[in-house]
């Protein structure tokens, strides 16, 4: 089975190497600070007794206030697995800290939030659409659009 | 004298007979070696997850079937896993035992398609394909005793399958059992020895693991890469730890490799369907859940290994009669995150080819 490992012990983790990157943990989940995104990401990744090499998944999830990140990591060599999520604040044009430095994975999946959430990522060597076309007015998935 | 060459750059697609739905490539040639590549999609963009957000948590099973056609089992036990880890939707066991049948059943046929497609694009134009049409045909005959569809199945409901499977069911399962090896051993007869083939998959495409882990691979893709890593016996769900199988494993992450790793797989779905028949309990297949479920506010994340990678479901609830957010992880999206260090610096038959082995099924990639 793969063991969720605890928010709690990640978070306090998390804390050590970079204080106040980790806000809180609940329902399972870790809750980060945006701005140290990839950091804490490379000390997941990098840590051997992490090793979450593995990035699941990428959600975006527009709360209305805000709009929530949510990612899967892995790791294939300890089976454990832990879920983060990180807040990103406005609507006008949101902006996120890009993982494509650190996982080649990240890419399409970041493009997809663009093009359907409107949340830009800084960093990203191709921040185009990639299921709509350039030029579609709006971002569906966003709770407003009609 | 050197002559002198110049990049073009060249659309394949999106109608193109390789590509196997509406999807282009837009290559950057030097000569006859590519140079770049860089997918285009969307053609086929529906907009499932959006539509999700207006239908009931059991409408959108059929939205689900629309995604990979080829493997419409896959989804619905993805998607009815994740409602029901939201919901706390507990399964009566033969429930459990007819998803799996008929999972596995699914897997085989995607395979199967994968497969001939595969040697299609390789030129060996339609006898393999039709040989796995034949045997793929039987297994949407099966689908269609089950549930009266062959493609859109829509059988699992939160809570378990729509109904019992009928006695004919058992009869034409118990023949497809006992043919089929035959049957996979003369598709690797044909196949798997050919020089021809073993000329141009051997070493073509290589994909090593560390990269594959990188792009966030799975399914047969990532396992022919050498990685031993499915879902179903990594994180067992319904009853796949209960089950006797083995995970193929390829040793190079080359085209040869993905075919192999795939025709392997398939009879290791064959031992696990016999295992289900022969412990196959009685009772109810359906947990007496509402149409109308309602599951308490929160979220969840549940994933299948699907015939083409991990298929997961990401939904969040507002305790109202449709998900709040429904994300799909499609496997056949994530997947071409490693097409370009794939198909670089090979020429563009073996692009072809490389493009036929990841599998991907435009509906998916598209949602």
């Amino acid at each position: 089975m793969t063991t969720a490992l605890s928010p709690q012990t990640v978070a306090a983790r998390i804390n050590e190497e970079h204080p106040g990157a980790a806000t809180g943990f609940d329902d399972g989940y870790v809750q980060l600070e945006l701005d140290s995104l990839v950091d804490v990401m490379r000390l997941l990744k990098d840590t051997p007794d992490l090793d979450f090499a593995f990035l699941t998944a990428i959600t975006g999830v527009d709360y209305v206030e805000y709009f929530e990140l949510i990612y899967h990591l892995l790791s294939l060599r300890h089976n454990h697995s832990v879920a983060l999520k990180a807040r990103c604040y406005g609507r006008d044009e949101p902006t996120a800290p890009s993982l494509t430095q650190l996982w080649q994975g990240a890419e399409l999946q970041e493009r997809e939030i663009w093009d359907l959430l409107g949340v830009r990522f800084e960093g990203h060597p191709n921040m185009k659409r990639i299921l709509l076309w350039e030029g579609f007015p709006g971002h569906p998935l966003r709770r407003d659009f009609v | 004298m050197a002559i002198r060459t110049e990049p073009v750059t060249i659309n394949l697609g999106p109608q193109h007979p390789s590509t196997h739905g509406v999807f282009r490539l837009r290559v950057t040639f030097d000569g006859e070696v590519v140079l770049d590549v860089e997918p285009v999609i969307g053609y086929m963009h529906r907009g499932s997850e959006k539509l999700a957000e207006s239908r009931t948590y059991v409408q959108i099973v059929t939205l689900t079937d629309r995604m990979d056609w080829l493997a419409s089992m896959s989804n619905n036990l993805a998607y009815v896993r994740t409602v029901e880890k939201l919901a706390g939707i507990e399964v009566p066991e033969r429930g459990m035992y007819l998803r799996v049948i008929s999972a596995e059943l699914q897997r085989i046929a995607s395979h199967l398609m994968a497969t001939g497609f595969l040697v299609n694009d390789l030129g060996a134009f339609a006898t393999p394909l039709m040989y796995c049409f034949r045997e793929r045909e039987r297994i949407l005959d099966m689908f269609e005793m089950l549930c009266g569809a062959r493609i859109t199945l829509s059988y699992m409901r939160p809570g378990g399958v729509f109904q019992d499977a009928p006695d004919d069911f058992w009869d034409a399962l118990a023949v497809f059992l006992r043919d089929m090896p035959q049957y996979v051993d003369d598709l690797e007869g044909l196949v798997t020895g050919n020089e021809i083939v073993l000329a141009r998959t051997r070493n073509v495409g290589v994909l090593d693991a560390e990269k594959a882990i990188n792009c966030s691979i799975t399914g047969p893709m990532l396992r022919a890469s050498g990685v031993q890593w499915d879902l179903r016996k990594a994180d067992p769900y319904e009853i796949y730890d209960r089950l006797d199988f083995d995970v193929p494993i390829g040793s190079v992450g080359d085209t040869f490799d993905r075919y192999l790793v795939r025709i392997q797989e398939m009879r290791e779905s064959l031992r696990i369907i016999e295992q289900c028949v022969a412990g196959l309990p009685g009772g109810p297949v359906r947990a007496s859940a509402p149409n109308f479920i309602r599951p308490p506010e929160g979220d969840a994340y549940a994933a299948v290994e699907g015939p083409k990678g991990e298929l997961g479901f990401y939904l969040v609830s507002d305790r109202g009669i449709a998900p709040y957010r429904c994300k799909v992880r499609s496997p056949s999206f994530i997947n071409l995150s490693a097409l370009r260090e794939m198909t670089v610096g090979w020429k563009m038959g073996d692009l072809i080819v490389i493009f036929g082995s990841i599998d991907i099924v435009l509906g998916e990639v598209d949602r």
